[in-house]
């Protein structure tokens, strides 16, 4: 757990990839990709092992009991499609059911996720929470919480997911389990995020460093 | 069967007279299956093709013959010298080659009116055979001849061509296939390999060959490959010689030795290079070059073990340990191409332990024993491509492909549950849970199996094969990202790297910076040794029966037969430690570059010597010892870490290595790996193409994932069985590791040192270090985020 602050608010990356607000009892995560494999199969491709969504349900369930969280965002590209969303598999859909019961969820807008989806929540494209804005791709605005870039670094040797934090926002790394990255070095990020931003590497714990760029 | 006037005619004409052998394969034309093994030189490939020579007439229409190869080069050189006596004799007989290097058009053409007699690869058969025209292609085939097939049964690519045989005798039931050997330790399994109903031949196998070691005037390094320390004597040696063979175990040894051989070529005698990473054009015009007498040598590696028939050839040299003593045979025959001539080799190791290793493998080649493991059964992912493949050309039965998956030799003793496994994985994914009903990629219809969507046809095809290339990386010096890279280097060797680390590259040596992208940025850094000496090791292990004669050797009181630096290498070994005797284990433990290591000599061969890393390091793990990671060679086993081991011995329990095995099995980047060439060749995840794999960084996801959440979900999975039996044979090569520990019993001598012994030095230079990702490199990383903070003055 890394507490920090982004507009006065006081934050908590998670080294699952999740952020937590305990002011708001917020749990915000993003790009699950809920039905990758079966979005991939469904188009003629391989036949995956279809046990991502539980894989990735199964963490989102243990953060949420863990942080006691009853306010939940996605933070867009929650599931790989919208016909994603529908094929989900029965016993993962109970699952997604029983985790919202009782609990205010929103659902944001992603570019795998555009439109309503048939499930219950909020479905917004972004959200506005005190100074913070939550959206699904960074934009130049400020106080910003944002996805989309499944960012990722080295250390040590090894690839690390990471949160990438600076002034004005942050990005949070892919939640979902079957889910790539882009380098934290790449020109996108390193054009987007301010010269002394920070990366929070996911490890067994958070490890905060200078954002490699 | 006899010759067509014609050809006899020629054959006089050039004053050829046939070998006996060659005269037997006549007579033996009419059988089903033939294995014919005979010596380089002793014109194997032409006694494969003269049954067909005689049989085809100017009314054979369509594909007569059809030849395979392991090698594109070898099918092209087959074609030129084929054409020779065919055109000679005025003989109505087109020949073609098709391998993926022919253009679109006349692969085009080839499909829609084939040639009588077509050279190709297993791989460009396999997409031939995926067509749904195949069965139209290959009416009226008559023979099939596999040219090395000693050479193709060691990998998987054997397993494919013998399932396609298989295909094509259903095609074709009067189908007759010949196979053409080098000298193998087991004729019979490899005659089983082919058919059942195989006969051998075998050819009168030549005098003994004229092999020694190479005197040098400096001594070997101490580790590391390429045996630069070598070039001006080998220098003399090309000039001694008419045509020399320079032949090295790795590309990037190669490339190193010939850059240093020009270097030092003052004489400037015509030298060239060949090896499988050389583009199309060079190599075709080093092997003009070399068919022509132009050129006095050529440096090689594998892509030359095999074909080419270079009669000029009078010396062969192989730079580095051979590893393996058939290989080396095999190799030695490349010399004096003429039949029935001694073949002259020289050996050259590359550092002090192979020295060793070289004079042991002398020895064996001398006593004439051969060394070999007995091949395992037919692997089952490749019968999964074949499934898929099979769909591409056409829906069908699968008891009839049951029937003929069987009847290919390594495949005879499947059992319909295993084969239904397989069935069942291309189908629905043969997952536990039931996901794919709906998106099946097979589907039954009619009774047959058919592809759900014709469309997918097409990615199968572009996955078809069994060879994983390794993914590579180029490398350039940092801040000049345009211009010709230094390089290229391994993905996994790249992934070893850290700052600061120095590596050779074209022959220079470089600092590694770090990654950019698909880019390795290194800065020059002349003038120092490098950290890791090489960027690309062989994967062969050093055979059970040369290990033992090395073992044996150290046991000489003053080994006269070894050259000075080495026997002075070896006396101080004895001084300051000890020497590995068979039947016991040699430890030291020591302190260095503050660090604790462990080294373990058990000279049970690079992949069991990995697994015994693999499992000590688990168990250094749950003790709290901190293990960082550990580099494994053909003869010992060097582990690091932040604590000491106070009872190494205690850690080499039998019961609790089997044990901890399977538990290690499914965590390590071992199984990872074999995991995505299995699951690759299965057809569970798509090759990554270059370009592809830059623009689709974020999209894509590593094996690795897959892997986890199989082990987490479906642990039982069909490619999780694959992937550890495989390992348990291949890199694992657990029952070596069994057969040393039952052999040393608890014979094991743990010596404590200050400093690294005269046998350890070189490790530490040695390449392939593997990670641990434990506690140890968790408090590192911690380190390493804190230290970067510090310097940014943020803590």
């Amino acid at each position: 757990m890394y507490p920090f602050a982004l507009a006065d608010c006081r934050l908590c990356a998670l080294p699952s990839g999740a952020l937590y607000w305990p002011d708001q009892q917020l749990l915000c995560i993003s790009d699950l990709h809920l039905g990758k494999s079966e979005r991939i199969a469904r188009r003629g491709g391989s036949l995956l092992p279809p046990y991502e969504t539980r894989a990735t349900l199964e963490r989102l369930d243990s953060d949420i009991e863990a942080t006691g969280a009853r306010r939940i965002v996605c933070l867009g590209d929650s599931f790989d499609d919208l016909a994603a969303a529908e094929g989900l598999d029965s016993a993962d859909q109970l699952w997604l059911t029983r985790l919202m019961a009782g609990r205010e969820w929103i659902w944001i807008e992603g570019n795998h996720d555009a439109g309503p989806v048939e499930i219950g929540g909020s479905h917004l494209a972004e959200l506005r929470l005190g100074p913070l804005r939550f959206r699904h791709i960074a934009t130049s605005d400020p106080a910003e919480i944002s996805g989309h870039y499944h960012p990722k670094l080295r250390l040590a040797g090894r690839a690390l997911r990471c949160f990438l934090l600076d002034a004005q926002r942050l990005v949070l790394p892919a939640y979902g389990t079957y889910t790539g990255g882009l380098w934290s070095d790449d020109a996108i990020l390193v054009g987007l995020m301010q010269p002394t931003a920070l990366a929070l590497a996911l490890s067994k714990t958070i490890l905060p460093l200078p954002m490699p760029r | 069967m006899r010759l067509p006037s014609a050809l006899s005619d020629w054959f006089s004409a050039q004053g050829w007279a046939l070998h006996p052998h060659q005269t037997e394969m006549l007579s033996r034309a009419s059988e089903a299956s033939t294995l014919l093994i005979a010596p380089t030189g002793g014109g194997k490939t032409l006694a494969g093709f003269l049954p067909s020579l005689a049989e085809i007439t100017p009314e054979t229409q369509g594909l007569h013959t059809l030849y395979l190869s392991p090698l594109k080069a070898l099918a092209a050189d087959i074609r030129r010298n084929l054409r020779r006596p065919v055109e000679g004799a005025g003989l109505p007989i087109r020949i073609e080659d098709r391998t993926g290097d022919t253009s679109y058009t006349q692969r085009r053409r080839q499909r829609a009116d084939p040639p009588h007699i077509l050279l190709t690869t297993p791989e460009s058969l396999a997409l031939l055979l995926s067509y749904e025209d195949a069965p139209r292609i290959f009416a009226g085939l008559k023979r099939v001849v596999i040219d090395e097939i000693h050479a193709l049964a060691e990998s998987k690519r054997g397993d494919q061509l013998m399932l396609q045989l298989a295909r094509l005798q259903a095609l074709n039931p009067g189908l007759r296939r010949v196979g053409l050997s080098a000298t193998v330790e087991d004729p019979p399994a490899l005659a089983a390999f082919l058919g059942s109903q195989t006969a051998i031949l075998q050819a009168d196998p030549g005098p003994d060959p004229d092999i020694q070691m190479l005197h040098t005037q400096a001594p070997p390094p101490w580790a590391g490959g390429g045996g630069r320390y070598a070039i001006a004597d080998v220098l003399q040696q090309v000039a001694a010689h008419k045509t020399t063979l320079i032949f090295h175990n790795t590309r990037a040894q190669a490339e190193i030795f010939f850059h240093h051989l020009w270097l030092a070529n003052t004489d400037d005698l015509p030298i060239g290079i060949h090896h499988g990473s050389l583009s199309r054009d060079q190599r075709a015009r080093v092997e003009q070059a070399m068919t022509d007498g132009r050129l006095r040598a050529v440096v090689c590696t594998g892509s030359l073990d095999l074909g080419l028939d270079w009669g000029d050839v009078d010396l062969v040299i192989q730079v580095g340990a051979p590893k393996n003593i058939k290989r080396l045979v095999q190799r030695i025959g490349r010399a004096n191409h003429r039949y029935n001539a001694p073949s002259k080799a020289l050996l050259v190791p590359a550092n002090r332990f192979e020295v060793i290793e070289c004079q042991a493998a002398l020895e064996a080649v001398r006593a004439r024993t051969l060394d070999g493991d007995p091949r395992a059964r037919g692997p089952r992912d490749v019968l999964c491509q074949h499934i898929l493949a099979t769909a591409c050309a056409a829906p069908f039965d699968a008891g009839a492909l049951y029937a003929e998956a069987i009847s290919a030799g390594p495949y005879a003793s499947l059992t319909r549950a295993e084969f239904d496994a397989c069935l069942e994985f291309t189908a629905t994914g043969g997952y536990a849970l039931r996901a794919y009903d709906k998106w099946q990629r097979l589907m039954i219809r009619q009774g047959k199996h058919s592809l759900r969507d014709p469309r997918t046809a097409a990615t199968i095809r572009q996955n078809l094969g069994t060879i994983i290339d390794t993914e590579t990386l180029k490398v350039r010096l940092k801040g000049r990202m345009g211009g010709t890279p230094l390089g290229e280097v391994e993905e996994a060797f790249a992934s070893t790297l850290t700052r600061g680390d120095t590596f050779l590259i074209g022959g220079q040596i470089v600092r590694y910076e770090g990654l950019n992208e698909l880019t390795v940025e290194v800065t020059r850094q002349p003038g120092r040794d490098p950290k890791v000496a090489v960027f690309s090791g062989t994967k062969f292990a050093t055979s059970t029966q040369l290990s033992e004669r090395i073992l044996r050797l150290l046991q000489q009181p003053d080994w006269p037969d070894l050259p000075a630096h080495t026997v002075q290498w070896l006396k101080l070994q004895r001084d300051l430690s000890r020497l590995p005797a068979p039947g016991r284990l040699l430890i030291e433990s020591f302190p260095y570059d503050g660090r604790e290591h462990l080294c373990l000599y058990g000279f049970a061969g690079r992949n069991a010597q990995q697994t015994l890393g693999l499992l000590l390091t688990k168990r250094m793990e749950d003790q709290g010892l901190n293990p960082l990671g550990f580099v494994a060679t053909d003869y010992a086993t060097l582990i690091w870490g932040l604590a000491p081991t106070p009872d190494p011995a205690a850690l080499l329990s039998l019961q609790t290595l089997r044990h901890d095995l399977e538990t290690w099995l499914s965590g390590n980047a071992v199984m990872k790996r074999g995991f995505r060439n299995i699951a690759t060749i299965a057809g569970l995840i798509e090759r990554q193409h270059q370009g592809r794999r830059k623009s689709g960084r974020q999209a894509t996801f590593s094996s690795d994932i897959l892997y986890d959440t199989l082990r987490k979900y479906d642990p039982d999975h069909l490619l999780m069985q694959l992937t550890r039996e495989e390992a348990m044979r291949g890199l694992v090569d657990f029952g070596r590791l069994e057969d040393l520990l039952a052999r040393i019993g608890t014979d094991i001598d743990h010596i404590r040192l200050n400093q690294p012994s005269p046998f350890a030095a070189p490790l530490f230079l040695e390449p392939g270090k593997i990670p641990i990702h434990g506690q140890g490199r968790e408090k590192l990383a911690e380190e390493a985020a804190r230290q970067l903070m510090r310097n940014a003055g943020l803590l």
